[in-house]
């Protein structure tokens, strides 16, 4: 492998809080993820996952160390660049859905690109494209309160691979669902990882749902316990 | 990206409507005010001036002095006299026309028919000095004048109320219990802008007037008409000259009477309607300032309501000025909305005392775009805080507000 990993933690350090009272969310991690990995995260509540993801996802910063992501040390980048980053080449997924209420699935999806000043027209066909990569093709026009959870969450996956991102960060993306519809997630999320070459990272409490990643992760206390590869599931 | 934010502002007030509406009451009565104040206020003085401008700029009038407030107690008012309008007549060169004239408000009777009228005792000159004239029939002669005979002009109002379509000429009416023989109609002349009906009104000679109704021999004005020309100042001048010669008046005596030029009279009078319109320009503004308030309130609330709308709209990859300009604009719609409703409701109300006032429609383009432009600026201004606040913050926070 000479290609350049996606994701390098570089002794990673978020604290919050100042003196006594500070908290450690992580506390020197290194890690590093490739293109086109498929990464589940695991590990106790309050372990740094969502602290961890929300740095992988440009969301936030490192309090000290490098985060870098695609060779740019973009824990060094203001807020808007940030931004940039984001609309560019990641796309979320959340536990809780996060879609716009009273706003049409093809509305939802079409978002990110409306932020990259994309003409209607082409945000039209590229929602279009992504609802039918979801299996939600004809259900366009509903709202959120119109579709099933498992629905819901795909059209959140729509809107985050509608612009193409090199990187899906979803946290815990099955932690509102059922197992049927959990594993019905899991193996869109496998399908796009394999056929777009997505990376995917994904926090998750569930082995079984962390057992469609090719490597898992496991956080203790804001360090990695443990770094293996999954038996492939051929 | 633009017209996107500005459906976007359109669907979120639609979410809302009456929440919507009730912030916007403010900026609505502000614009509304402003906009039939000005309106109505701009029509009122074009009245006047109308009003003014036919009594004629070169009018003088001679009245008994009302006492100055802290004036020098030797100070004694004096009604005119029979004594000063000769006086006046005899030594006035440059005037063409000097008319004595005393009023009542009186009761006329004409068979089951009643009115409450202005009845004007004076003389020929008075229709010169005010450029008055008769629609039918005939002024007074020297003659009437002279002996105070029993005739009188009736005002339009006062014709049609007594005889609708007919001719009144040489019938008889009763005022104050007393007959007077019609030998004409005066001319029309509308509502005053003060809403005074100028028609509701009856002429007869000074004598008769003095004799039959006033009982007493007082003159109430006197008005002097100055030769074409001639400036009102240097008319002013002599009358005052006179006036003060045959009252005998001592060098440091003040006067006990008082000249005015109709331009002074226009002059206090639109300058009146101009502090009005200035004094319920302030309460608007006031009331303006009120629906920023609420403007800039309801976004904080907006702002705070969606928190996790901007969370995820952050998250995606929205620049702080995305958000900052989607909330402008929705304060800047808003209010707009507020201001065009505004506007509407202000014309109508001035379009209403138009009617009922019977003053002139004036509505000015000028005023009004400065309104819309001006309700747009109070969006803006008063929704800057609450946009700002939503554009700083932090995307993880506001993901996991609930
Ligand atoms: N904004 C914050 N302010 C203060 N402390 C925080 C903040 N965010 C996270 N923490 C703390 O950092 C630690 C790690 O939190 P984090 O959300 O990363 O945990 P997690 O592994 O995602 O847990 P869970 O499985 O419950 O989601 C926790 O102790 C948490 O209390
Ligand atoms: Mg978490």
């Amino acid at each position: 492998m000479t290609e350049k990993p996606l994701i390098t933690f570089d002794q990673v350090w978020k604290t919050y809080g100042e003196g006594e009272a500070s908290v450690h969310a992580l506390a020197g991690v290194d890690l590093s993820i490739r293109r086109g990995e498929f990464v589940a995260i695991m590990g106790p509540s309050g372990s740094g996952k969502s602290t961890a993801m929300n740095i992988i996802g440009c969301l936030d910063t490192p309090t000290s160390g490098r985060y870098g992501f695609l060779g740019v040390d973009a824990g060094r980048l203001d807020r808007n660049r940030r931004a940039v980053l984001r609309n560019l080449y990641v796309g979320f997924v959340f536990q809780g859905y996060n879609l716009l209420p009273r706003t049409t699935a093809a509305e939802n999806v079409e978002l990110p690109l409306i932020y990259r000043g994309a003409p209607a027209s082409e945000r039209h066909k590229l929602a279009a494209e992504a609802l039918e990569q979801v299996g939600l093709l004809g259900r366009q026009g509903h709202t959120p309160a119109e579709l099933s959870g498992g629905q819901q969450q795909r059209v959140a996956i729509a809107r985050a691979i509608v612009t193409k991102p090199t990187l899906l960060v979803a946290d815990e993306p099955t932690g509102n669902l059922d197992t049927a519809r959990s594993h019905e997630i899991m193996e869109l999320l496998t399908r796009l990882n394999q056929d777009l070459g997505l990376t995917v990272v994904m926090v998750t409490h569930e082995a079984d749902i962390a057992a469609y990643a090719q490597r898992t992760i496991g956080f203790l206390d804001g360090h990695i316990a443990s770094d293996q590869l999954n038996r492939k599931a051929a | 990206m633009l017209w996107e934010t500005i459906r976007l502002a359109l669907l979120s007030v639609r979410r809302n409507v009456l929440r919507s509406f009730l912030t916007l009451l403010g900026i609505v009565i502000g614009v509304a005010a402003v906009i039939a104040m000005i309106t109505i206020g701009s029509g009122t003085t074009e009245k006047v001036k109308n009003d003014i401008s036919k009594l004629g700029s070169n009018l003088l009038v001679v009245r008994a002095a009302r006492p100055e407030r802290g004036g020098s107690t030797s100070f004694t008012p004096r009604r005119l006299e029979e004594r000063d309008l000769i006086g006046l007549r005899k030594g006035l060169t440059n005037a063409k026309a000097v008319s004595a004239a005393s009023q009542s408000t009186v009761r006329v009777v004409y068979g089951a028919e009643n009115i409450a009228a202005q009845v004007t005792g004076t003389d020929t000159d008075f229709f010169i000095a005010r450029d008055w004239d008769v629609s039918s029939g005939r002024i007074f002669s020297e003659s009437e004048v002279r002996s105070g005979a029993g005739v009188c002009i009736l005002g339009e109002t006062v014709r049609q109320q007594f005889f609708g379509a007919g001719d009144p000429d040489g019938m008889s009416v009763r005022v104050n219990k007393t007959s007077c023989k019609v030998i004409g109609v005066l001319q029309a002349k509308g509502t005053s802008g003060f809403g005074q009906d100028q028609d509701a009104v009856v002429m007869m000679p000074l004598g008769a007037f003095q004799r039959r109704i006033a009982g007493n021999r007082n003159i109430d004005a006197v008005y002097i008409a100055a030769q074409d020309g001639v400036a009102t100042s240097a008319v002013q001048e002599s009358i005052e000259g006179i006036m003060r010669d045959t009252r005998r008046l001592a060098p440091d005596a003040d006067d006990n009477f008082e000249v005015r030029d109709m331009t002074q009279i226009a002059d206090a009078m639109t300058s009146a309607t101009t502090t009005m319109t200035g004094m319920l320009g302030a309460v608007a503004g006031v009331s303006l300032l009120v629906g920023g308030i609420g403007i800039m309130n309801i976004m904080l609330v907006s702002v705070t309501e969606r928190t996790r709308e901007i969370g995820i709209r952050l998250a995606i990859g929205a620049h702080e000025k995305h958000i900052l300009i989607q909330f402008l604009v929705e304060a800047t719609v808003l209010s707009l909305l507020g201001g065009l409703i505004g506007i509407a409701i202000g014309l109508a109300l001035a379009g209403a005392a138009s009617l009922t006032l019977s003053i002139p429609f004036a509505p000015s383009i000028p005023i009004i775009l400065l309104a819309v432009g001006f309700s747009a600026l109070i969006g803006m201004v008063f929704g800057f805080f609450p946009a700002l606040r939503g554009a700083r913050l932090d995307p993880i926070d506001a993901l996991r507000h609930e």
